[in-house]
């Protein structure tokens, strides 16, 4: 059995009157790819968003490595440098270069010397072939350019998990496959990565296990055939015959 | 034009003094202006609930009286509540401080808010600092939201240290008060007073136009 690297209890979510997340329960195993997929509004992103804490749980707990991280005591910063996350409009820094995009965090918040962060900044970017971009700024990259640059953004922190919020979801449809080809490499490395996504072909491709988040819950939840060829709830079958 | 021309030539002494005078008024004002427009608007913007009813209504009331009333309520009212011997000079900049603050703050937050929020999301993802994500992320894109609304602020207090004259601070109305109650000149002496405040006001937009430029380079 590999360990469990982050687990939520009985998560909920409320916007005003509005309650998005009505309790999810998961775990996810280091290591493990999860692709999260449901209809639009069903709460996959929040349920990301709450797993690094861009949004506040109303109910419910976070652990992390077996550490709660809703607990205010903890260094929410320092926590958010283990978890990766890559959202759909890129959120690339337009002040900035690409090379210093990669080695802003790195430098101020891990006080890594400079030297050292530009050399692996660049071993990063050579990685998703945007070495001759370094000395760009973003306004000059096409948007799957900007969508590699937020990938290796975050992997210059040596995040233990990645997040993706629906990362081809703005690309043009000639981008998506660069975008998603850096992603499918990244899951061989052994990384942990949770993934919001509407390409179901990918999804079914690179997952260990999909969950089917619907109204707040996750209604299903299995591995990438059983979800995709036997669906077993109603509203997942309604999902993929609309999107398949 | 004549007239003009003689007037300069007898009392260019008086005028250039009443420049010096609107000058380094504009120049504090807009100086501690900004100072305390950015704790306003950090106020403002702040978690704190107190602070931020209190900075609401500190902007509301200087937004909503006129400019003129606030300075005479300064003048008359600051050495009744602090007793120390305050000149009409300090008076009359506390009061111009003041109500420029709450222009700038709200052209701070105004500059701040229009970053798009997914750079705020974005800088807490990788895990920056608070502090990090306002000096490195958002304030150099803020910066160029607020530097045209700020450069016209600054033109604004230009023209608004006119009032002073009101209480007789050295500026440039009150040179030109000074030189109409002695010459009964007073179209020219206004005419004098115009193109000086024009001038001093076309080559602060121009300068601020060029720093504004700079600053927009990056992107």
């Amino acid at each position: 059995m590999t360990d469990i690297i982050l687990r939520t209890e009985n998560l909920v979510k409320n916007f005003g009157d509005l309650q998005v997340l009505r309790g999810i329960s998961t775990e996810i195993r280091r290591g493990e790819v999860v692709s999260i997929i449901g209809p639009s509004g069903g709460g996959k992103s929040t349920f990301l968003r709450c797993l690094n804490l861009l949004e506040e749980p109303t109910e419910g707990k976070v652990f992390f490595n077996d550490q709660d991280i809703t607990d205010k005591k903890l260094n929410i910063c320092e926590y958010r440098q283990k978890i990766g996350m890559v959202f759909q409009n890129f959120n690339v820094f337009p002040n900035m270069t690409v090379l210093e995009n990669i080695t802003l965090a790195p430098i101020l918040e891990k006080k890594v010397p400079k030297e050292e962060a530009e050399a692996e900044a660049m071993a990063l970017l050579r990685r998703v072939g945007l070495e001759d971009k370094a000395n760009e700024y973003p306004r000059k990259l096409s948007g799957g350019q900007k969508q590699r640059l937020a990938i290796v953004r975050a992997l210059a922190m040596h995040p233990e998990v990645m997040l993706f919020d629906e990362p081809t979801s703005a690309l043009d449809p000639e981008m998506v496959k660069e975008v998603l080809n850096v992603i499918t490499e990244l899951t061989r490395s052994g990384m942990t990565i949770l993934i919001v996504t509407h390409e179901m072909g990918f999804a079914r491709e690179v997952s260990d296990r999909v969950l089917f988040i619907c109204d707040g819950v996750i209604t299903e939840e299995g591995s990438p055939d059983q979800i995709f060829t036997s669906p077993r709830h109603p509203s997942t079958n309604r999902f993929l015959s609309m999107v398949l | 034009m004549d007239k003009i021309f003689g007037l300069l030539e007898k009392y260019y002494m008086v005028f250039l003094s009443g420049l010096w005078g609107t000058l380094w008024l504009s120049a504090l004002t807009v100086i501690f202006g900004t100072v305390l427009g950015i704790i306003v608007a950090m106020g403002r913007m702040g978690k704190s609930k107190i602070l931020k009813a209190i900075t609401d209504v500190y902007i509301e009331i200087l937004r909503g009286t006129p400019v003129l009333l606030q300075l005479y309520f300064v003048w008359i009212g600051l050495p009744k509540l602090i007793p120390f011997e305050w000149t009409d000079t300090q008076c009359i900049l506390i009061a111009l401080v003041i109500n420029a603050s709450a222009y700038i703050s709200e052209i701070i937050r105004a500059g701040i808010g229009a970053v798009d929020k997914g750079q705020w999301e974005a800088a807490k993802s990788i895990g920056l600092s608070k502090v990090h994500t306002m000096t490195r992320v958002i304030m150099p894109q803020a910066i160029k939201n607020i530097l045209p609304a700020l450069c016209n602020e600054f033109i604004t207090t230009v023209k608004g240290t006119s009032l002073a004259s009101v209480f007789f601070v050295g500026e440039l109305m009150t040179s030109y008060k000074t030189v109409a109650a002695a010459t009964f000149l007073q179209l020219p002496s206004l005419t004098i007073a115009g193109v000086i405040y024009f001038v001093v006001n076309f080559v602060l937009s121009r300068l601020l136009r060029l720093l504004e430029r700079r600053l927009t380079v990056s992107d």
